[in-house]
């Protein structure tokens, strides 16, 4: 089966009253054309929605293999007792209503020349303009016994929510107390650089509940707490004291699923429960375009004012794929989305795209069950030096109750952003 | 307010969410839009985030100065209304008024 940009518009009812235009030169001319966004996640979900608002005139097609969105901020809630699985597992049955045609399956090749992507499922699909929102792949051939270890079930990373986090949590609960639980942490750049470390808090936070003789130890590939050192600091000393052994320059080489240790080049670590987390690179899919271009050929570079892969023209990628100076983090990923879907729609109907796009992040932590700290900042673009940090940016020192709130409710506006 | 903000103002409240804005509406729009991933969607927040769609204009411009100079204590907010230029801040406060 063969979808073209005509076909689609044929099964969307459209096709009578839309000429295709390509890009329109008069200013102020509508932007028309087919936009196909590969993955429904925080980058991906928010592109789609924010195509067809600023581009009422324009198809967008949203590919992605999941049943659901489950999100990995408050994934480590679920690990700390203080969220479920149900809490972090969201719909994608809003986003039809915003004119989005959902496709469920998985993104196989793309042509790059004659815009058109195949999917597994065998259908072709033409494009005027491809986003690749894939999130990470993590390498897990890079620490030698994880894929056995993770196969039989007995070591997890959970570093994309899902089954894992259940099982991660399953395990936290079955372990004794007075047993050890041990996580590794890869050297940066990864997915969410605060996670592990507020991950470390919400483990202590249900071990002092649970089982307050265990402890943990975290082997940190990194020569130091890789973000927010000064809250997770606080938050160690405050509520966990003699609870972590963090362990800095302690990389992960293998892990062994039956005698349950940790390896690194100094010991081998043993624990009652393991959770090690691969380093990792852009999503597969941006590989089929040849996208991994940056000096290790893991992630994409691409120009921050449009995020168009500077390996692939009219192809966009957006959130943790991306190389640049921004923090790999989900919020981060659905800024990345509205600059980009602007410049799309400008590209489409043949204006030039804001030269000066300014976005921002913000990343809350959980540091108790009722305390919470964040980092937050301005990045202005400016041509020949990317974004910029504003003046005033930065991370809480301490946690706090008022914060622990605020994350709650930034929880559900960004779940509502970018689902409803 | 200055001129350009005004003009921006007007065409954003004559034409709500254009598909034919101009780069200035649209770097506006923009940055509207990532205000609401804390926010909300359109400016409205569930929760203990504040909305901003039930902002007055002026308002909405009074309180970003106060956070960025320091006068009005903030948790987080410092950090966000620092970054952004006068003519953002009062182009943001007529977007969100438009929302109303």
């Amino acid at each position: 089966m063969s979808l073209n940009r005509r076909d689609f518009l044929k099964l969307s009812g459209a096709g009578a009253a839309l000429a295709f235009t390509g890009c329109a030169s008069q200013s102020g001319a509508a932007a028309r054309g087919h936009v196909v966004v590969v993955g429904a996640g925080f980058g991906g979900a928010t592109c789609a929605k924010y195509l067809r608002q600023w581009g009422p005139n324009l198809d967008v097609t949203l590919i992605e293999p999941n049943d659901n969105f489950v999100s990995c901020p408050f994934s480590n809630w679920v690990l700390g007792g203080l969220r479920s699985m149900d809490d972090i597992t969201h719909s994608y049955d809003k986003l039809p209503k915003h004119g989005i045609r959902m496709v469920k399956d998985s993104v196989v090749a793309i042509d790059a020349d004659k815009r058109i992507v195949r999917t597994q499922g065998g259908v072709s699909i033409g494009y005027d303009r491809l986003v690749l929102a894939p999130g990470i792949e993590i390498l897990t051939d890079s620490v030698k016994g994880f894929q056995e270890a993770e196969a039989a079930g007995k070591v997890v990373h959970a570093w994309k929510a899902g089954p894992q986090t259940a099982l991660l949590r399953k395990q936290l609960q079955a372990m004794p107390d007075g047993g050890t639980f041990v996580m590794s942490v890869p050297a940066a750049p990864y997915r969410c650089p605060p996670g592990p470390y507020e991950r470390a808090c919400m483990v202590a936070y249900y071990f002092k509940q649970a089982k307050p003789k265990s402890r943990i130890i975290l082997l940190d590939g990194n020569p130091d707490i890789a973000s927010k050192k000064a809250l997770f600091m606080w938050a160690w000393n405050t509520f966990y004291p003699g609870m972590i052994d963090y362990r800095p320059n302690n990389a992960p080489l293998a892990v062994d699923g039956n005698k349950m240790t940790v390896s690194t080049e100094f010991d081998d670590v043993r624990g009652d429960v393991l959770n090690v987390v691969p380093k990792q690179r852009a999503g597969t899919v941006c590989e089929l375009v040849g996208a991994r271009n940056d000096s290790n050929k893991a992630w994409c570079t691409v120009n921050l004012a449009t995020f168009e892969s500077t390996a692939a023209p009219s192809v966009h990628i957006l959130g943790d794929s991306v190389q640049s100076n921004l923090p790999k983090s989900g919020h981060m990923a659905t800024n990345h989305a509205k600059v980009c879907a602007a410049a799309i729609v400008d590209l489409l109907a043949g204006r030039a795209p804001d030269p000066i796009p300014v976005v921002a992040n913000t990343c809350y932590s959980a540091t108790s069950g009722s305390t919470a700290g964040h980092v937050a900042n301005v990045y202005r673009f400016e041509a020949g030096k990317g974004y910029v940090s504003q003046p005033e940016g930065g991370a809480t020192s301490t946690g706090d109750e008022a914060n622990f709130h605020y994350a709650e409710s930034w929880s559900q506006n960004i779940w509502a952003e970018v689902l409803g | 307010m200055n001129q350009t903000t005004t003009l921006i103002a007007a065409s954003l409240i004559g034409l709500g969410l254009t598909s034919a804005a101009s780069a200035a509406d649209r770097h506006t729009e923009v940055i509207a839009a990532t205000c609401m991933s804390c926010h909300g969607p359109g400016g409205k927040s569930l929760g203990t985030i504040p909305s901003l769609v039930d902002l007055k204009q002026d308002d909405f411009v009074k309180r970003l100065q106060e956070f960025k100079s320091g006068k009005r204590l903030s948790s987080i907010m410092k950090r966000h209304a620092a970054g952004y230029t006068d003519a953002e801040t009062e182009a943001l406060a007529a977007y969100f008024a438009s929302l109303q």
